[in-house]
C-alpha cells in the first residue's frame, strides 16, 4: 500500500477519519473469487429468445430496399423488427438533460451513416437461428461518398449528411464550444516566439471483457424487467421508456454488476430493442453483443485532432494560446457534445495565460459513433497540452518542469473561463514529483507556492 | 443433429448431459450444469474468461466441443472453496485486492491453480506466462501476479508445516 503523504493541506485535513488511510475489503471480492457474482448473462430463463442485428455494410448509403422474407423462413426465427416497430425511433441519449436534437435512429430508416449501423433486428428461439436470420436479410443500397475526416466534414463544400443541417453539433447557436479571453492575436504580435503543432489521437475501444448486453423478461401486467450490464441503470431506464413511449414505471432495471465498462456501457444500445422484442413475443429476450460487435460497433473514445499555437516570451512566459480542437463524434452525437464541452472546460490546461482563444468542435463523420470513455474530452486534450509544453520547453532550452512552474496557475489567478483559481496545487505537485524522481530544481523554483501571488517576492 | 450423452466428473461429482455437435464445454457448464463461474468474454479462445481445468490442464472451455470429453474430469472455480473456507488462491486474491470488475477472476484463478499444481514455487515470470492467455481489461495484472505468488507461498508454508508435524 502506498504511503499517504499527509504533509500538504494538513490544516485542511480532518484528523478523525475512520476509513481513509486504512485498507477496507471490497464488498464484492468474495463473490468474484468464488464465481458467485451474478453478471447479466449468468441468469437463465426458460423459453429464452435471442436477438441479433443485420447491420449496414457501408459507411454512408441510401437504403433502397430491405427484404427480410428469407430471414422469416429460417427455422426458429420468431419476428423481424424494423424501424416501423420502434414507437419513438429517433433519440439522443443526452435528451434526458435537455441536449438535442435527437439525431440517431434506433434502427435505420432510409439511410445509414456508418458501417455497422443497425437496420433490422431478428428474434429467434436460439442464438444460431437469430444469427442465420440476420444474415439472410437483404438490403440494397445506393452508396454515397463517406466523410471520414473531421476537418473535411467542416468544409463548406462537403455535403451535409446530418438531418439537423450541419456536420457538427451546434452549441447555443455556435459552431463550437468556444473560449474567448483577452486578445490572442495581440498576444502573438507581442510574443518573442510562436510555436504551433498538431496533435492527433486514434479511437480507443474499451473492449470490456464482458460484452454489452441485456436480458428483458416480461412481467405480469405488461411491465418489463431489464437485466442489464449498463453502467447507468436509471439513464438506461429513462431513455428506454422514452423510446418505447411508455411510462418510466413500466420498466424495472436490475444491474450494477458490470464486467468492465470504462464508459463503454452508457449508451443504451441494447435495451430498447430487447424490450420491443420481449413485448412482441411475450418471452424473455437476450440481446448481447458478440466480441466482434463489441469491437466494431460499440462506441469508442473519440479520435481527436488538436492544433495548439502558443506565443511565448524569452523568459518562458506563455502570453497567448490558441487551440483548435476537433472531436470526431462519428455518425451520431451520443455523449460527444458533452465530451467537447469537457475539453473546453479543461483548456488551456492548468496554466495562467492572459490571452486564450479556443474552438472545440464536435464533428460528425461517417465513422462508428464515439462516446464516453474515462475522462473523455479531457484525456486527449491533456495529451496535447502537455506534449506542447514539452516541445516548447525543448525549443527554448528550458527545463520542462521549470517551464511548467513558470506558467502554473496559482490561487487568485483569473482563468480563461473567468473563474478565479482556488485550491490550486500544481506547483506543489511538480515540486514533490521532482523530488521523488531526483530531478533537482533551482532554489527559485523550490520556493514557489500556489498560495503566493504570481510575481510576489520574485 | 445427433445428440450424445456425455459423462464427466465436475468438481468431483459425476454428471451427465446431452451434447449437440456445437455444444461447447462452456455452454454445457453454464446452460446444462448451472455453473456460471466460467464466463463468455469472446467465445473465440482469446480472452481466457472461460478457463477451466480439463483433466488438470487449463483449457479455454469455449473452444472445447463437449461431445469430445466423455469420461474426463473438469474443475471450475465453484469447486475450489471448502464450504465457506476459501482456498489459498481465492484468499490471496481477496487479501491482495486482485479483483476489480471480477469478470476475468474465475479464469485467472483457474490458470493459477493449473500453474501451482505443476510448479509450487513459480517466479513472477512464470506466473506472467501462466496467465498470458487471461485478459484483465481493468488492467489489474500487478496485484493478480502478487496474489498468485502469495498463494504459492502460503501453500508451500502449509505443506512444510504438515511435513514437520508428520515427522515429529
Amino acid at each position: 500500500m502506498a504511503r499517504i503523504d499527509t504533509e500538504y493541506f494538513r490544516d485542511e485535513r480532518a484528523s478523525d477519519f475512520k476509513v481513509i488511510g486504512t485498507a477496507v475489503q471490497r464488498s464484492d471480492a468474495l463473490g468474484h473469487v468464488t464465481g458467485r457474482t451474478e453478471f447479466m448473462e449468468d441468469r437463465t430463463f426458460p423459453n429464452l429468445a435471442h436477438l441479433k442485428i443485420h447491420r449496414s455494410s457501408h459507411h454512408h448509403a441510401l437504403i433502397n430496399d430491405v427484404d427480410y422474407s428469407e430471414a422469416l423462413k429460417v427455422p426458429g426465427v420468431l419476428r423481424v423488427i424494423t424501424y416501423k416497430d420502434v414507437p419513438e425511433n429517433w433519440y439522443g441519449v443526452l435528451r434526458l438533460i435537455g441536449i438535442g436534437p435527437d439525431d440517431e435512429p434506433v434502427l435505420a430508416e432510409d439511410r445509414v451513416l456508418y458501417k455497422g449501423e443497425p437496420i433490422v433486428a431478428v428474434v429467434a428461439d436460439s442464438e444460431a437461428a437469430a444469427l442465420e436470420g440476420a444474415s439472410k436479410v437483404k438490403v440494397t443500397y445506393t452508396e454515397l461518398k463517406a466523410v471520414l475526416d473531421v476537418e473535411e466534414a467542416m468544409l463548406p463544400d462537403t455535403p451535409v449528411f446530418k438531418r439537423a443541417g450541419t456536420n457538427y453539433f451546434v452549441y447555443e447557436g455556435h459552431h463550437a464550444r468556444r473560449i474567448r479571453f483577452g486578445d490572442v492575436e495581440a498576444g502573438f504580435a507581442e510574443a518573442d516566439h510562436i510555436f504551433e503543432w498538431r496533435y492527433s489521437s486514434a479511437p480507443i475501444e474499451h473492449a470490456p471483457t464482458e460484452t454489452t448486453g441485456c436480458i428483458v423478461v416480461p412481467q405480469s401486467g405488461g411491465r418489463l424487467l431489464i437485466h442489464s450490464n449498463t453502467q447507468a441503470a436509471f439513464f438506461t431506464l429513462d431513455n428506454t421508456a422514452l423510446t418505447l413511449k411508455r411510462p418510466f414505471t413500466d420498466l424495472q432495471v436490475k444491474g450494477g454488476t458490470v464486467g468492465g465498462g470504462f464508459g463503454g456501457k452508457v449508451d443504451v444500445m441494447v435495451e430498447p430493442l430487447a424490450c420491443i422484442a420481449a413485448a412482441m413475443t411475450n418471452r424473455p429476450v437476450k440481446f448481447v453483443y458478440s466480441r466482434e460487435e463489441e469491437m466494431q460497433v460499440s462506441s469508442p473514445r473519440a479520435a481527436e485532432r488538436i492544433y495548439i499555437k502558443d506565443g511565448v516570451m524569452n523568459d518562458g512566459r506563455i502570453i497567448a494560446r490558441k487551440i483548435m480542437l476537433y472531436v470526431d463524434a462519428g455518425a451520431y452525437a451520443r455523449h460527444s457534445p458533452y465530451g467537447a464541452t469537457k475539453a473546453a472546460a479543461h483548456l488551456p490546461g492548468p496554466y495562467t495565460i492572459p490571452n486564450v482563444y479556443a474552438d472545440c468542435h464536435c464533428v460528425y463523420t461517417n465513422r462508428t459513433p464515439s462516446s464516453a470513455m474515462r475522462g473523455f474530452g479531457v484525456t486527449i486534450a491533456d495529451f496535447a497540452i502537455e506534449s506542447q509544453m514539452d516541445q516548447v520547453a525543448r525549443a527554448l532550452h528550458i527545463d520542462p518542469l521549470e517551464f511548467r512552474l513558470r506558467n502554473a496557475y496559482r490561487d487568485g489567478d483569473m482563468k480563461a473561463h473567468r473563474k478565479v483559481a482556488s485550491g490550486t496545487a500544481l506547483i506543489e505537485v511538480i515540486q514533490r514529483t521532482a523530488e521523488l524522481v531526483g530531478h533537482e530544481l533551482p532554489e527559485e523554483y523550490r520556493a514557489m507556492s500556489s498560495s503566493t501571488p504570481r510575481g510576489a517576492g520574485a | 443433429m445427433p445428440l450424445r450423452i456425455v459423462n464427466v466428473k465436475v468438481n468431483g461429482v459425476d454428471q451427465a448431459f446431452m451434447a449437440k455437435p456445437d455444444t461447447t464445454l462452456l455452454l454445457a457448464l453454464r446452460e446444462q450444469l448451472g455453473l456460471m463461474g466460467a464466463k463468455r468474454g469472446c467465445a473465440q479462445g482469446a480472452c481466457g474468461s472461460c478457463t477451466v481445468l480439463l483433466d488438470g490442464a487449463p483449457v479455454v472451455s469455449c473452444l472445447v466441443p463437449a461431445a469430445t470429453i466423455d469420461g474426463a474430469a473438469v474443475a471450475t472455480v465453484e469447486g475450489l472453496a471448502d464450504g465457506q473456507e476459501l482456498n489459498d488462491v481465492q484468499q490471496a486474491f481477496v487479501d491482495g485486492f486482485a479483483t476489480q470488475c471480477g469478470f476475468c477472476t474465475p479464469g485467472m484463478i483457474m490458470s493459477a491453480e493449473a500453474l501451482l499444481a505443476r510448479n509450487p514455487d513459480p517466479t513472477a515470470d512464470e506466473v506472467n506466462e501462466a496467465i498470458s492467455g487471461n485478459v484483465c481489461r481493468c488492467t489489474g495484472y500487478a496485484p493478480i501476479v502478487s496474489a498468485i505468488l502469495e498463494a504459492a507461498r502460503r501453500r508451500r508454508d502449509r505443506a512444510g508445516t504438515a511435513e514437520q508435524e508428520a515427522t515429529r
